[in-house]
């Protein structure tokens, strides 16, 4: 979890901006207004968390809005993913995991006592790193979360497996092979087929932890053409190592960061601005995110 | 699928959820329920038997069921030492054997030798049994008397090798008993001889080594402690096997003897073979002879895996 | 300048000879236990064989004689006993096993209480199955007499350890990601244990509790105080007495009569062809379908 840090030695603030990102970022100073103006899904106000007695990241403070992408960036072990997993209840899954502070959805808290973490599952969807399709068919796996709550006419989940596939921009290449194995194909296919088993339930919200990592640059581009379309259905938040992909897809961004906690001899993950992406990019409120941005450390 | 506003409150489905859980909880605590009431009734069924004849039960050789007296001692000492001619006769055969199949044998050797090892430790102990007493015990007693006047004069060993040997005897217990446990004892050896990180052995060979040598410099060294634990499982395996044993062992009663082609008994074929006649008390000694069994295989047992599960760990805390 | 060329050939020493020896000293070993099976197998086959097939089907079909000394076949009520009493104790014990390892690998994890039960687990491989089967006449067949739902029982005990340890082996190589997305779906635990996990082993667990079943079949002990020793075809699993072809060898064995250990030899080859046959087919079902370790 150690961060490599140049230390910055002028005093001067930086301004220069690598010449890539600024092209990707357009002007839209009418759009951070109107970005303001969407309702809020999620709440955070002074979240931490803990695994045992390590507090992988403290006071996160931001609102999620609705059809919006919201990206996560930061350099490794700041608590991006740590963040985004409390939104979805999957620290539940890990023994010893703790999550302090209060995750607001709509209003409700996400952590109250009667609140069951499979209900909140099937509103908040994710998306994980490593395409982890199941050994099953193509159909198979498209058709679980429908099964899961309940849908057992065939008819009725043949639709949702054809719409979910066509939003995840799949069909056509595996419509006449969906009882074949979902291992049999590409990385990138199968990202998708987890993208349309996500969509198929139809949550309200879809997380993306690093979904393009470990796909080529093809792949890639076409997700992120894929989220661009889903966040007129769907609110996407994702967790990404390549800045150029926030700069590109994202409206707002937030940068995390990880301190040397004064009371324990570990780094814990901070966020460090949260603003809408042209702003960050373009004119970064804090040195920190300047200096990420700008490549110094990360 | 959503309502907006429907709270986020559990359903029926986490109440299935929950009794799956219990349920597996259940079978899991199933082996504790069944190892604790092995103990318990078989201990209760025989705690006639064990109050009337106290320590002697152990200590006594004279078996008399018609009289009421129970003594223990010649079964206990024929369970020891018709396992101790197995482990004698299996284990040198197994590390040899286990030594070839890992080291020298060709690589597209080694697949069809393991098959036909596991091929052998598959056939039903009772197989082994029937082979013993209607084919082997006769055909061997010649052996045992050819055995028998070589050694004949030499003091120890006329008296081990004794005298009107018999088919079914001590000896040929411990030999159906060597052949039934070579094969588990030889696996358990070639995973061990296998956890020898390459590059050990890799040195010796670099030094100029034999192959001889480079496996006594690495491979010994390195699985001794594994070896111990597997030879303990073997052993194990061989005291509490009772089919096989019971039907080449002679079944005498009340003997003490090391003359290993004299007729003997053993905990489970004294057991196997008075059942089927026992009145209720008879049947009580002899439960009582289980509950003995029961205690002495599973002392066994947990000594050995808790070795062999050690000297892996280590082993492969070595390699990382 | 010393133009001697280098001999690279060695000579023979006490060293090269040492070597050889401990390989012929190896090799004989292999020989020496391949002795013995070879032998045994040719026994069952040989005399197997002819008691088996020389009357066919008689052997499989007729009932075993009264009177032991008789000659001639057969041993069909064993062969049915066998496999009711088989049967009886996978049901039993494989789904039994199977949820024992669920709850080790999904619930229990590294607790205090798992780790004993994997530790009791191991004690269990290691009772006797003489000790098994006198402690389910103790409890079962003092109580309700000989059938074979008994034999059931005790054969079901001594495979319920090695289920759970083989299915718990196989839970293991699952890769938690599998796990994850299923949550992520809003499955249940047990919702994804059943439909993600379980079928994801189950090549593994199949082979490993057809292994298990193997070995049951081939047990003597745990009959001989259970099922009693009936001479004519029983198919009913819960009442009155019933026979098995491995006590029914055990009891010919010691028979002095050559007709009953004919028929001996004969269950001898039948009981051996249905293990291998089982092996076999939880071999290929690994080879075939297993996950990769």
């Amino acid at each position: 979890m150690a961060i490599e840090t140049t230390p910055v030695t002028s005093n001067e603030p930086v301004r220069e901006i690598d010449s890539r990102l600024r092209s990707a970022v357009p002007r839209r100073t009418d759009e951070s207004r109107r970005l303001d103006a969407a309702p809020v899904v999620f709440a955070l106000s002074h979240v931490e968390v803990f695994y045992g007695a390590f507090r992988a990241v403290r006071d996160v403070n931001l609102e999620i809005h609705e059809h919006q992408i919201t990206a996560f960036i930061g350099p490794s072990g700041c608590g991006k993913t740590t963040v985004l997993r409390s939104l979805n209840r999957m620290h539940d899954v890990i023994p010893g995991a703790r999550v302090g502070g209060t995750v607001n959805y709509h209003g409700q808290n996400l952590y109250g006592p009667k609140v069951s973490a499979t209900e909140v599952r099937r509103r908040i969807g994710m998306v994980f790193q490593k395409p982890n399709p199941f050994p099953k068919s193509i159909y198979d796996n498209v058709a679980f979360g429908p099964r899961v709550n309940g849908i057992k006419d065939n008819k009725k989940l043949d639709e949702i497996v054809e719409k979910s596939l066509r939003g995840a921009a799949l069909w056509d290449e595996v419509k006449d092979r969906l009882r074949n194995s979902a291992l049999g194909m590409s990385g990138g296919q199968q990202q998708r087929l987890c993208i349309a088993r996500t969509i198929a339930v139809e949550p309200e919200v879809v997380l993306m932890d690093e979904p393009c990592s470990a796909l080529d640059p093809i792949a890639t581009a076409r997700i992120e053409e894929l989220m661009r379309e889903l966040k007129h259905r769907f609110t996407i938040v994702i967790v990404t190592h390549n800045m150029q992909q926030a700069a590109r897809t994202s409206d707002r961004t937030a940068f995390f960061t990880a301190e040397l906690d004064s009371t324990s001899d570990q780094r814990t993950g901070l966020l460090v601005e949260y603003d809408a992406t042209a702003k960050v990019f373009s004119n970064p409120s804090d040195t920190r995110t300047e200096n990420y941005i700008t490549g110094r450390f990360g | 699928m959503i309502d907006q506003p429907k709270p986020l409150l559990g359903s029926s489905r986490d109440l299935v959820d929950r009794a799956f859980g219990w349920l597996a909880f259940g079978a899991a605590a199933l082996v504790l329920l069944i190892l604790g009431m092995i103990a318990m009734t078989m201990t209760s069924r025989a705690s006639s038997v064990f109050s009337k004849m106290g320590l002697d039960f152990f200590t006594t050789k004279r078996w008399a069921p018609p009289e009421n007296i129970f003594g223990g001692l010649s079964f206990i000492w024929g369970t020891l030492y018709t396992s101790l001619i197995a482990i004698v006769l299996a284990v040198p055969i197994s590390l040899a054997v286990a030594l070839f199949i890992t080291q020298v044998a060709p690589r597209r050797l080694k697949m069809p030798l393991v098959y036909v090892l596991d091929l052998l430790a598959v056939v039903p102990s009772v197989v082994f049994g029937l082979w013993g007493v209607l084919a082997f015990a006769s055909p061997i007693q010649g052996v045992y008397t050819k055995i028998h006047h070589l050694v004949r004069g030499i003091p120890v060993l006329q008296s081990i090798f004794g005298d009107t040997p018999q088919g079914r005897c001590f000896m040929t217990a411990g030999i159906i008993l060597a052949i039934m446990i070579t094969p588990i004892i030889t696996s358990l050896a070639r995973e061990v001889i296998e956890t020898t990180p390459q590059n050990e052995k890799e040195a010796a060979y670099a030094l100029g080594a034999t192959r001889w040598e480079m496996i006594r410099g690495s491979i010994i060294p390195h699985s001794k402690g594994g070896i111990v634990g597997t030879v303990m499982l073997g052993l194990g395996r061989a005291m509490g096997e009772t089919i096989a044993a019971a039907l080449v062992i002679g079944a005498s009663i009340g003997q003490l003897s090391l003359d290993v082609f004299s007729p003997g008994n053993s905990m489970p074929a004294v057991i196997a073979n008075e059942w089927g006649e026992a009145d209720d008390l008879h049947k009580s000694g002899l439960i009582a002879m289980a509950v003995v069994l029961f205690m002495i295989t599973i002392l066994v047992n947990v000594i050995a895996s808790t070795i062999v599960r050690r000297s892996m760990a280590r082993s492969r805390g070595k390699r990382t | 300048m010393d133009t001697a060329v280098i001999d690279l050939r060695g000579r023979a020493s006490w060293r090269t000879v040492k070597n050889t020896i401990m390989t012929v000293v190896m090799v004989s070993g292999f020989v020496v236990i391949a002795i013995p099976l070879v032998a045994i197998l040719w026994s069952v086959i040989a005399r197997g064989a002819h008691s088996a097939f020389s009357q066919f089907p008689a052997f499989f079909t007729k009932e075993i004689p009264h009177i032991s000394r008789l000659p001639g076949p057969g041993m069909g009520p064993a062969i049915v006993g066998t496999l009711l009493v088989t049967g009886g104790a996978t049901a039993l014990a494989v789904p039994l096993g199977i949820l024992g390892a669920v709850y080790l690998h999904e619930y229990g994890h590294e607790s205090r209480f798992a780790h004993l039960v994997r530790f009791m687990s191991v004690v269990m491989t290691g009772v006797p199955s003489i000790v098994m089967g006198l402690f389910v006449y103790v409890v079962w067949t003092m109580r309700f007499g000989y059938s074979a739902f008994g034999g059931s029982i005790a054969m079901a005990c001594l495979m319920l350890p090695v289920v759970i340890g083989s299915t718990e082996q196989m839970l293991r190589l699952v890769p938690p990601n599998l796990r994850e997305a299923s949550y992520a779906l809003g499955a249940t635990k047990s919702r994804t244990i059943v439909t993600v996990v379980v079928p994801a082993a189950l090549p593994g667990i199949v082979s490993g509790a057809l292994l298990a079943v193997a070995r049951a079949a081939g047990e003597t002990a745990p009959l001989l105080f259970t099922i009693g020793a009936a001479t004519q075809f029983n198919p009913h699993l819960f009442e009155g007495a019933n026979n098995a072809l491995s006590a029914q060898i055990f009891v010919n064995a010691t028979s002095s009569f050559a007709g009953a250990q004919d028929r001996a030899w004969g269950a001898a080859l039948t009981l051996v062809l249905l293990t291998f046959l089982i092996t076999m087919i939880a071999r290929v079902f690994t080879a075939r379908f297993g996950l990769k370790r």
